[in-house]
């Protein structure tokens, strides 16, 4: 390679404070980066891929975790020994970095043309004339229309993902040799990722920069790598050019990795030929903003009109990007959020539209896990505690009860002393089963899963997916599996249902949904998932 | 939890230092009738003894010659007891209003906030004496004009963790469960919420022990308990000649408020459990 190495990590150590679950957070790390290339640090939540990103930036919380050993050079200097002042200078015209969350990166009080301007004014003091012309041209860039009304914008005007192009203009509106991104799709939806990723591969063309891209996803390291460092506890456990590691994985992890990736390949569904268990018709909701003397309020339509059926034993997956109102469906059948109009008949008897007015047999008989394992189990509750509560609610004996919730979590794969420890002691994964215990409790027909397995680490998921199948079974459950990401529902689903904008826009069986999609917004949203698989299928073929 | 509780809680000295103090004043309250060994109202000896000039009288006597230790031993009592009891009214009222508040919303929510502003809109300390005035001084009257001006606060905190707190997924998953409201708002979200609770209730017994000497001293105090703010307000007619009958209970009242305050603090530390691994 011809191109000169913009940054060298050379056995980078960062050590953790005392107390924490393992000594050093990155134990050492090599690897190099060379300009207009693409570095993917790939690996789960803990394994200390981002604490890379910010010991390069000199953002490390010091002196509780500090770099211990190795170093950094970037364009033959060691990071590690400048100065804060030296390596400010660096920070934003040399390195550029571009964040996870573009919702708060951005100052919410601030203009967007402000927020680009502080970056020249820290580093390369402009004539005013000049300083706009360079604010407009850098929104130009990264292909965001009318820059002039954008840079007078403030940062609530704007969607997620122009926010995240405005993070990137500011991050390379110096022209950086080094443009760091930490997770910088994660929180976009699958089409607003396709826009970026291109939108990013385009520009390090252009201008010929390294990129250090960190991520978790394989679907997106297969879309932007040229080379892939896989990193697992702090250390790298296998690195190489992106063909090589995606193609031809050499280490178990990597390849345990790859393998934990919903295979997107449909599932066999039986036919369902007995009457609905769930029949729903023309259910509407929709949600209004208050509107203040002169101004109207705003009204948005998360559920229009929504009609259709789920037989018994049925998993109906709806997928859709955030604000398609899928997760408002899944909360309208439970009865947590109170319908405008529409009727669910369930079993033949139509369900009131609030939780509070339907007797306690219709509440026990359709239950939900929610996506975010953290926030959905009480943190002052045992876990057998969590999961009793339905069951003693129906009047239930405590002894019966007692041993229920040893049954059953046994059935998710833990231990029945889980049952007298608390929710914080648990992992994500545990967690997410515990809450499947709990809705499993009060022997429901039905369960309502909201995104379960997106808060999960992908290996994680992939056990956690497997888990729902085999109590599907087990319970002969229906279940309406609300996701985001087209492979997980073509692993779970029977039928599939696809929502844009309160809409269904086509629903039918998974095969003919994934394979033969009829209307514009399904095919939009196949093209632009990042699928590793399908393009490695591809290439076989080819 | 406990452990990592205390851990917390021991990491900041002022607070223990805070803590040490408090159980000092309250073992002198309990053993008043024995450490001073007579009524504090009794004229023991000729007035305006300076402090130590007699055996026996170790804080010196006042204008009528009675035992100033005494009376401070014997106004601790009455200062804990209203402390604590007023405290304990206004939690009850501000945690049942502001927890209904929070967790129904809507138009419940706005008609009890508004009626909280109501008694927001007059300021505490003169509705106190208002009501103190009507009701005849005594420890009730006293008591219930406390933890009258002291608990719209306690309501506005409670109503604010409860309408964050309802919006959780935990929550959803009790009513899915088929809990009712009353069971969801003690054992799902009352838990998650003591925390400040608990914090702001250590603050509050020492503003309620200062709103009492407050009301004592302008001779709104029960006539016939001991009170520190009694006894300030007593001693200072003679403050230039006796300098030590107003300074001793005005000490105990500085010494008590701040130790309480201390506390509230360590107790804010001992109780966020992201604290852990800080270090201060």
């Amino acid at each position: 390679m011809s191109a000169p190495t913009v940054l060298q990590v050379q056995g980078l150590s960062i050590r953790l404070p005392e107390g924490a679950d393992r000594a050093l957070a990155v134990e050492g790390v090599d690897f190099s980066l060379s300009a207009g290339q693409t570095l993917c640090l790939v690996g789960e939540s803990g394994s200390g891929k981002s604490m890379i990103a910010s010991a390069v930036m000199g953002l490390l919380p010091k002196p509780q975790v500090a770099p211990v050993a190795g170093r950094i050079l970037f364009e033959g200097r060691d990071l590690l020994a400048l100065s804060e002042t030296e390596l400010r200078a660096l920070r934003g015209q040399r390195i550029g970095m571009v964040f996870q969350e573009p919702m708060t990166s951005l100052n919410p009080v601030m203009r967007i043309g402000e927020q680009i301007g502080e970056v020249l004014d820290a580093h390369c003091p402009l004539p005013a004339e000049q300083r706009r012309a360079r604010i407009y041209a850098a929104l130009a860039d990264v292909g965001l229309p009318e820059p002039e009304l954008i840079a007078k914008a403030f940062p609530f005007r704007l969607s997620g993902g122009q926010r995240q192009r405005v993070m990137i203009a500011a991050a390379l509106v110096l022209e950086p040799v080094l443009l760091i991104a930490d997770e910088p799709t994660t929180a976009l939806d699958v089409t607003t990722q396709a826009q970026i990723l291109k939108l990013m591969r385009e520009l390090q063309r252009r201008k010929g920069m390294a990129l250090l891209f960190i991520t978790h996803d394989f679907g997106v390291v297969a879309e932007i790598a040229d080379q892939v460092t896989v990193m697992r506890f702090g250390s790298v456990v296998e690195s190489g050019t992106a063909q090589e590691v995606l193609r031809a994985p050499q280490h178990p992890y990597t390849r345990a990795l790859i393998a934990a990736i919903p295979h997107g390949r449909a599932r066999q569904s039986g036919a369902f030929l007995t009457a609905p268990l769930l029949d729903v018709k023309a259910l509407c909701k929709s949600y209004r903003t208050s509107g203040f003397q002169l101004r109207r309020g705003r009204e948005v339509h998360a559920a229009r009109q929504l009609s259709f059926t789920l037989s018994r034993g049925e998993t109906l997956g709806i997928v859709g990007e955030s604000g398609s109102g899928k997760s408002t469906l899944g909360r309208l059948l439970t009865g947590l959020v109170r319908s405008d109009s529409g009727q669910v008949k369930f079993d033949g008897r139509t369900l009131a539209p609030e939780l509070r007015h339907r007797p306690a047999g219709d509440r026990a008989c359709i239950q939900m896990v929610f996506q975010d394992p953290y926030a959905s189990l009480n943190p002052r509750h045992t876990v057998g505690a969590a999961i009793a509560a339905g069951p003693l609610a129906q009047g239930q004996p405590r002894s019966q009860v007692n041993a229920l919730v040893a049954e059953l979590l046994g059935k998710v794969g833990l231990g029945a002393d889980a049952a007298e420890r608390y929710p914080h002691e648990f992992s994500g994964g545990q967690r997410q089963r515990v809450a499947i215990a709990r809705a499993l409790a009060t022997r429901p027909q039905l369960l309502v899963a909201d995104e379960p397995v997106s808060a999960l680490d992908v290996s994680v998921q992939a056990q956690v997916l497997e888990l729902f199948e085999q109590l599907r079974r087990e319970f002969q459950l229906s279940m309406i599996f609300i996701t985001h990401d087209l492979r997980v529902a073509a692993q779970m689903c029977d039928r599939i249902a696809v929502m844009h904008r309160g809409n269904i826009v086509e629903i039918g069986d998974t095969t003919e949904v994934l394979g033969r999609p009829q209307h514009d917004y399904t095919r939009e949203l196949i093209a632009a998932a990042p699928n590793f698989f399908f393009n490695q299928h591809e290439a076989s073929n080819a | 939890m406990n452990n990592g509780f205390w851990r917390r809680f021991r990491r900041n000295r002022a607070a223990l230092a805070g803590a040490a103090i408090l159980v000092f004043v309250a073992t002198c309250a309990l053993t008043a009738p024995w450490l001073a060994g007579h009524d504090p109202w009794a004229m023991v000896q000729q007035p305006f003894l300076t402090p130590g000039q007699l055996p026996g009288l170790p804080m010196g006597s006042d204008a009528l010659g009675r035992d100033v230790a005494a009376g401070l031993l014997y106004g601790a009592r009455v200062s804990m007891l209203i402390g604590l009891t007023a405290t304990a009214f206004a939690l009850l009222l501000g945690i049942g209003l502001g927890a209904t508040a929070g967790y129904h919303g809507g138009w419940v929510d706005a008609l009890l906030m508004r009626f909280t502003e109501l008694f927001q809109a007059v300021p505490g300390f003169a509705f106190a004496v208002v009501l103190v005035a009507i009701f005849q001084p005594s420890v009730q009257s006293i008591v219930t004009a406390i933890a009258i001006v002291s608990w719209p606060p306690v309501a506005r905190l409670v109503r604010g963790e409860f309408l964050t707190l309802r919006g959780r997924e935990f929550v959803a998953a009790a009513q899915l469960a088929g809990q009712s409201s009353t069971r969801i708002i003690f054992t799902q979200i009352l838990p998650n919420a003591v925390s400040p609770i608990v914090v702001m209730g250590s603050l509050m017994v020492a503003s309620s022990i200062l709103l009492e000497s407050a009301l004592s001293f302008l001779g709104l105090g029960d006539p016939n308990v001991m009170s520190w703010g009694y006894m300030v307000g007593a001693a200072r007619t003679a403050l230039r000649q006796a300098w030590w009958v107003a300074m001793f209970p005005g000490l105990a009242i500085m010494l008590t408020v701040l130790s309480l305050n201390l506390v509230g603090e360590g107790l804010a530390d001992g109780l966020n459990a992201r604290l852990d691994g800080r270090t201060r």
